[in-house]
């Protein structure tokens, strides 16, 4: 729909432009919160305001300070060397297991398949808190609780379902007869699965394994009740920023948090798009 | 062809069952035997059971009962990807992110073939399917045509003895298919590979095969080479399903000298060759084939049984005409007759005499 057809009538032609605005308005409400951060995380002042230099564009009015704050202070540095350090552990164990747990459970013999599948997503759906809350008592009682293990295990938990989900959406459009036809062919289970299934269902996989690490990555609740000072993720050291120093760094770690996130989707998509181009269906 | 009774059989069904939810039997007691070498379909509606057997031969299914024997050994405990039968399915499942020519060294890498004598069987299979000058594309940039051929290339790369193949020709137009069909045939006549043939297209049937098996109901209702299948079906059902075929009922009033005397239930009598009736009383259908149907009086015996007819329509298509009568209350009589410069040509209304040799019409259980 991007030509109103001559013969709309005046309602057609009332709603041809309001969904426009209405579709406008929707996007402006998702992105200008994150694009107003931007230009704030290079204010020359300590504000978490536009200064009149800013709004002149007078150069005066900028400065790479708080990304060098960011890049000097030690409580920043040894956050964001724990978020690197949990986070690929995390998503490494989100996507073994979310995987393998799709694939048992879309194959049609497996009993209570839903019950199950419910129960591996349900972090998903009950309120973080209370997932925190249960994990906190649970890995003081066997040792895990302010541990790097006990913190990684709590973020696989939490990013296991996103793996589940997305590897099942692709698993339904997968063909069983290939599986069938590798080992009629003389491939045992695991040379089918490695080189004739998971080439398929890869972009279900790194999809789930993008969404896997930027939950850990992003995720505070869970790592304020299971983990130590020891573990201070990035996000847990912008909470506390945000209480106790008021410091424009937050805002130069969310931009440079936006263009990593940025960076990561468009990577995905392009591999999407080129494993689509080599099985020969056409970019949608 | 070799004939499959000189040698115990190179695949052989013994006494198989197979049920899917422990009530209903799928697979009602088969029990077949193919020759190493033979060309052997197995025919019937969907529903019938014969993509069940194939699919245990295969090894994604297992019988519920009996056993499965392939060379003289049994397979139901060995795995599908220990049995080494090649295997063209019906939508091809050629493997979408890999080239052709890795789709056929596939089967290669996994028996750890060297890489030369990888690349040489696989050039080697495209040509025959002449496709050689495809490998380098990948399945989705093919046509429905080709990539048929790659699958059947995939299939036989390997030099397998068993080749099974799934309605592999069920996805392609008319023309195509027939052409495939001659062109299976000839690359397993050329092998000399024992194909079992899935279809529910007799056409298909009864142009590639050395024998057809005939399933309904889970059971193979007749086990014959083509000409035998159609010109001398063992039942109603076979009769029915293979060719086109006119059926009247009636009741046999006495068996002389090979020969059936029918009373059709319009009152007629008419002249049959008893088939899978016994005695007098029986009731029966009676079969006759379009085209054994002789409505000229010179062509027929003398004291032979002939029915009143009716033409109602009359087709003209080229090699044949085709002929709709009237007999009794049956408004679907067809009788074909070759298109030949002294054949008459019926009209519309016209009120003829019908009749044929005893031997080509069929008394058949009712």
């Amino acid at each position: 729909m991007d030509k109103l057809p001559i013969y709309a009538t005046t309602g057609q032609t009332i709603w041809f432009y309001a969904f426009r605005v209405i579709c406008g308005i929707i996007f402006f409400f998702l992105v200008a919160p994150i694009v107003v951060v931007i230009p704030l995380s290079f204010n020359a002042q300590d504000f978490f305001t536009f200064t009149p230099e800013m709004l002149s564009f007078d150069p005066a009015g900028y400065s790479l300070k708080h990304y060098r704050d960011f890049f000097t202070n030690s409580d920043w540095q040894s956050a964001l060397y724990n978020s690197v350090r949990i986070a690929p552990a995390a998503t490494i164990l989100s996507v073994g297991f979310g995987t393998l747990a799709a694939i048992g459970l879309s194959q049609d013999h497996v009993p209570f398949r839903r019950a199950i599948m419910a129960v591996l997503i349900s972090p998903m759906i009950v309120p973080l808190i209370i997932s925190a809350a249960g994990m906190y008592f649970f890995y003081s009682r066997i040792g895990l609780q302010g541990t790097y293990i006990g913190v990684v295990l709590a973020h696989a938990a939490l990013g296991i379902p996103f793996v589940i989900i997305t590897v099942t959406a692709t698993l339904v459009g997968f063909d069983r007869s290939l599986t069938r036809a590798a080992a009629n062919m003389g491939a045992g289970p695991v040379t089918t699965f490695f080189r004739v299934q998971m080439p398929l269902i890869l972009p279900g996989v790194i999809s789930g394994g993008l969404f896997a690490f930027i939950t850990s990555f992003d995720e505070v609740v869970v790592v304020l009740f299971v983990g130590s000072s020891a573990q201070k993720t990035l996000p847990w050291q912008m909470f506390t920023g945000l209480r106790e120093q008021i410091s424009p760094t937050i805002l130069a770690v969310a931009t440079i948090l936006v263009a990593i996130s940025i960076l990561l989707l468009t990577v995905v998509e392009m591999l999407r798009r080129r494993s689509e181009r080599m099985r020969g269906i056409k970019p949608t | 062809m070799k004939d499959a009774n000189n040698e115990q059989g190179f695949v052989v069904f013994d006494h198989v069952q197979k049920s899917y939810d422990g009530e209903v039997l799928v697979v009602k007691d088969l029990n077949l035997s193919i020759g190493r070498g033979e060309f052997l379909t197995m025919l019937g509606p969907s529903g019938s059971g014969k993509t069940t057997c194939l699919m245990m031969l295969a090894g994604f299914e297992t019988a519920t009962h009996g056993d499965i024997l392939l060379g003289g050994k049994p397979i139901n405990n060995i795995p599908p990807h220990k049995r080494g039968i090649g295997m063209v399915f019906q939508n091809y499942a050629l493997f979408p992110h890999m080239t052709i020519a890795e789709n056929l060294s596939f089967p290669l890498e996994v028996r750890k073939m060297g890489k030369s004598e990888r690349d040489q069987k696989v050039q080697r299979a495209l040509d025959m399917v002449q496709m050689g000058s495809f490998g380098s594309r990948r399945p989705g940039q093919l046509s429905g045509g080709q990539q048929q051929r790659v699958a059947l290339a995939r299939a036989l790369v390997f030099e397998p003895e068993l080749v099974l193949m799934d309605e592999p020709l069920g996805a392609l137009d008319k023309q195509l298919r027939e052409h495939m069909q001659f062109e299976i045939k000839r690359i397993s006549d050329d092998l000399g590979i024992t194909v079992v043939y899935v279809t529910h297209d007799q056409t298909e049937a009864l142009t590639m095969s050395d024998r057809v098996a005939v399933f309904d109901d889970g059971r193979i209702q007749q086990l014959a080479p083509p000409d035998q299948l159609y010109e001398a079906p063992e039942n109603s059902f076979v009769a029915q399903f293979i060719g086109e075929n006119n059926t009247m009922e009636g009741v046999v009033k006495e068996i002389k000298n090979g020969v059936a005397l029918v009373q059709l239930d319009g009152g007629d009598l008419i002249d049959a060759k008893p088939i899978n009736v016994s005695k007098a009383g029986d009731r029966t259908r009676v079969s006759i084939r379009p085209e054994r149907v002789e409505y000229n009086r010179d062509r027929l015996h003398k004291d032979a049984h002939t029915l009143k007819a009716e033409v109602l329509e009359f087709i003209y298509m080229g090699d044949i005409f085709r002929t709709r009568l009237r007999v009794g209350k049956n408004e679907d009589f067809i009788v074909k007759t070759r298109n030949a410069p002294d054949q008459v040509r019926l009209k519309p209304g016209q009120q003829i005499e019908i009749g044929w040799l005893p031997e080509d019409c069929r008394a058949l259980d009712a």
